[in-house]
């Protein structure tokens, strides 16, 4: 076990592609860290440079305090988990998960022993003897993830290990990974393209984008400060609202009506040196049917007040979207993440959308109008040039 | 179409049937009438009957008899095993660093060895004739051995590239995690999984050496390397005036018994593609 830290680690593939820039971060010893970003962000690049698979451009790593960029994978002592798996066709489910312990010339006894302790944490004694071919998608990332505990490796490497899974047996994966992971309390580093994994798995998140680090902290820390439109839009399910929006003189003037700053804001504001033209952010989780809230919260809220388009009824809460008048808010990285939630259409029609999510007492109905409310205090504003979180509250 | 009538069904099945039995047969008849004339005695040799009215292995007897024969089979097996052993060998080499690696020149690579399997062998048979003599390779194993394998090569690095491109990248990458060498990787890995492709290759290539003709009556003058197919077109009978079509179909039939056993025996271990099941599939 071991601590692992890229310094200024940076990745230029050969055709000049830059996938990694000068990429910081400390992971400390048994941490479970997950990168996420959208696809081509370099997450895989990243976890690859720590694998030994891709040769590092410039930067250094360390690996328990030692330089490691020219050590062969083998000589790493890191286990990967592959997101194919990657598992030797030819081999039976024991051999498979005895490979890396047969290559460390353990002595036989040794190995039946740890391969047989390896198939009883994830039930698979009684496919030891069968091929991989034969198993089930479930098995064979079980399998996966046999040969990489085997050994007890300095840490693990995982990249996307469950996208392959169909959705129920990813949830229940999941909480594999998490349960294995506390037991064995070795450094994991985890990609991923799933938000809830993201949230659910790691100690702490690095957001990527486009080769760079955006934010690293506690999934609860991202989520509640967002250190740039980024990564506000996401972390979050659904994702946050953005609309644009102008601030004059101590007012917020948005397309769900004037709210009057907080102080709290507003001494952030004048810190960060804010824009008249801003772009402001509101969770959906962060609205409430009007009539389900107390007299003294809606005095200090905002009330907006709308045609619900569409609701969706989850059982155990709503969603209502709203169109609200005016452009929707537009910035690179906004594009950039409609572009990768597959959203990219939605950009064309200029009209600003709004997701809401209401309790299930709400009586809010399909073409009806409706009064939500939200607390401005939990709005967030964003620079739309550089996408910097005005209102960032972190360290 | 996804309604077709059963009617239509069999009616197409008839014709497909009908279509393939034509083309079996136009290909099987000549082979089946060299087996059937290797069968009959020298009497009735001509009777144009197909099936022999009088069975013998008196031709095979003779084949065997005659040191000519038994000298050129070996000849046969010896130069083909050699070739087919050393293109083979190159050839997993190169074709391995094609589908794997990216280095300058490749596209040339592959461009010259396409090139080499288009030309006309024909238009090299003098040349390396000439050559041959100089060097004094004519009419010696290796004199036919260097063409066979520069001829097998193309053939060999395009299956063998073919079956490596077919198995997963990741599993190399998987072995390297797992703490081992690139040649443990190589040997413990991907060779298994290559085993299939380099026997089919090894077979495609052999039959390639083993049915040459040409190289082989161009660069050959005695038994000493004279290969079946050569030799068979020197055949005379037992004596100078019997009519040798008896035995010359013999040999033939003697030479074409492997190939067919060949194929019939590998065929299903060519075609099982060992991979399956190595990624998420
Ligand atoms: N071998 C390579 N040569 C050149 N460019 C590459 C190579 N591999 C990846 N890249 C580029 O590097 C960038 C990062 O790729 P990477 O595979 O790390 O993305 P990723 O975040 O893992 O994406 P995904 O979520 O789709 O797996 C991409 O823009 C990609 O095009
Ligand atoms: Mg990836």
């Amino acid at each position: 076990m071991a601590d692992i830290v890229l310094d200024k680690v940076t990745k230029r593939y050969p055709d000049g592609a830059v996938a990694v820039r000068d990429v910081d971060l400390e992971i400390a010893d048994g941490e479970f860290v997950i990168l996420v970003g959208p696809s081509g962000c370099g997450k895989s690049t990243t976890l690859n440079m720590i694998a030994g698979l891709e040769d590092i451009t410039s930067g250094e790593l360390r690996i328990g305090g030692q330089r490691v960029n020219e050590r062969a994978p083998k000589d790493r002592d890191i286990a990967m988990v592959f997101q194919s798996y990657a598992l030797y066709p030819h081999l039976t489910v024991r051999e498979n998960m005895a490979f890396p312990l047969r290559l460390a010339k353990v002595d036989k006894e040794t190995v039946r022993r740890k391969v047989e302790e390896a198939a009883r944490v994830l039930d698979l004694t009684q496919h030891l003897d069968r091929r991989p071919a034969n198993l089930s998608g479930g098995q064979r990332q079980r399998v996966a993830m046999g040969r990489a505990i085997v050994r007890n490796p300095k840490a693990f490497l995982m990249d996307e290990p469950l996208s392959n899974l169909d959705a129920k047996l990813r949830v229940q994966m999941r909480t594999e990974v998490s349960r294995l992971q506390r037991k064995l309390g070795t450094t994991t580093v985890y990609v991923t393209h799933d938000q809830t994994e993201a949230m659910t798995l790691g100690d702490r998140v690095v957001v990527m984008r486009a080769g760079v680090v955006q934010q690293v902290g506690s999934p609860q820390f991202l989520y509640d400060h967002p250190a740039n439109l980024f990564v506000a839009g996401f972390i979050g399910s659904p994702a946050m609202n953005f609309l644009p929006a102008t601030l004059e003189e101590g007012v917020l003037r948005s397309p769900l009506g004037d709210i009057t700053v907080t102080d709290r804001v507003r001494r952030l504001l004048t810190d960060a040196g804010a824009p008249r033209e801003v772009i402001m952010g509101v969770r959906p989780e962060h609205f409430e049917d009007a009539a389900l809230v107390d007299e003294q919260s809606l005095a200090r809220g905002v009330v907006y007040r709308g045609q619900v388009d569409v609701l969706e009824s989850m059982g155990s809460d709503k969603y209502a979207y709203f169109s609200v008048e005016g452009e929707r808010a537009r910035s690179a990285e906004l594009e950039e993440l409609a572009a990768d939630a597959g959203v990219a259409d939605l950009s064309s029609s200029g009209v600003g959308t709004v997701v809401t999510r209401l309790s299930a007492a709400s009586a809010a109905r399909e073409g009806e109008r409706v009064e939500v409310f939200f607390d401005p205090d939990k709005v967030q504003l964003f620079d739309p040039n550089s996408g910097r979180n005005l209102t960032y509250a972190g360290d | 179409m996804a309604l077709t009538g059963g009617a239509d069904t069999t009616a197409r099945k008839a014709k497909w049937w009908f279509v393939n039995a034509v083309v079996v047969v136009y290909a099987l008849v000549p082979v089946l009438w060299i087996a059937s004339l290797s069968f009959k005695t020298k009497e009735t040799i001509n009777d144009g009957n197909f099936v022999p009215r009088e069975w013998t292995l008196e031709n095979y007897r003779a084949i065997f008899g005659t040191s000519e024969f038994v000298r050129a089979l070996v000849n046969s097996i010896g130069i083909a095993l050699i070739a087919t052993a050393i293109a083979v060998v190159l050839g997993t080499m190169a074709a391995y660093a094609i589908a794997r690696l990216d280095f300058p020149g490749k596209r040339a690579l592959v461009g010259v060895s396409l090139l080499i399997a288009m030309f006309p062998q024909v238009s090299l048979v003098s040349p390396l004739f000439e050559m041959e003599r100089g060097l004094g390779l004519f009419d010696t194993w290796p004199g036919l051995i260097l063409p066979y394998i520069t001829f097998a090569l193309p053939l060999a690095i395009y299956t063998l590239s073919a079956f490596f491109r077919e198995i997963p990248w990741e599993l190399e990458k998987a072995a390297k995690m797992d703490g081992a060498t690139p040649a443990q990787a190589f040997l413990k890995v991907i060779a298994p999984l290559a085993a299939p492709g380099v026997f089919t290759t090894a077979i495609l290539v052999f039959i390639f050496c083993w049915n040459d003709f040409l190289f082989a009556i161009s660069l050959t003058s005695t038994e000493r390397s004279r290969t079946v197919p050569a030799a068979l077109s020197f055949f005379t009978g037992s004596s100078q005036f019997e009519d040798p079509t008896g035995t010359i179909c013999a040999a033939a039939v003697v030479i074409t018994v492997p190939i067919i056993l060949f194929v019939l025996f590998f065929q299903r271990r060519i075609v099982a593609g060992l991979t399956s099941g190595a990624v998420k599939g």
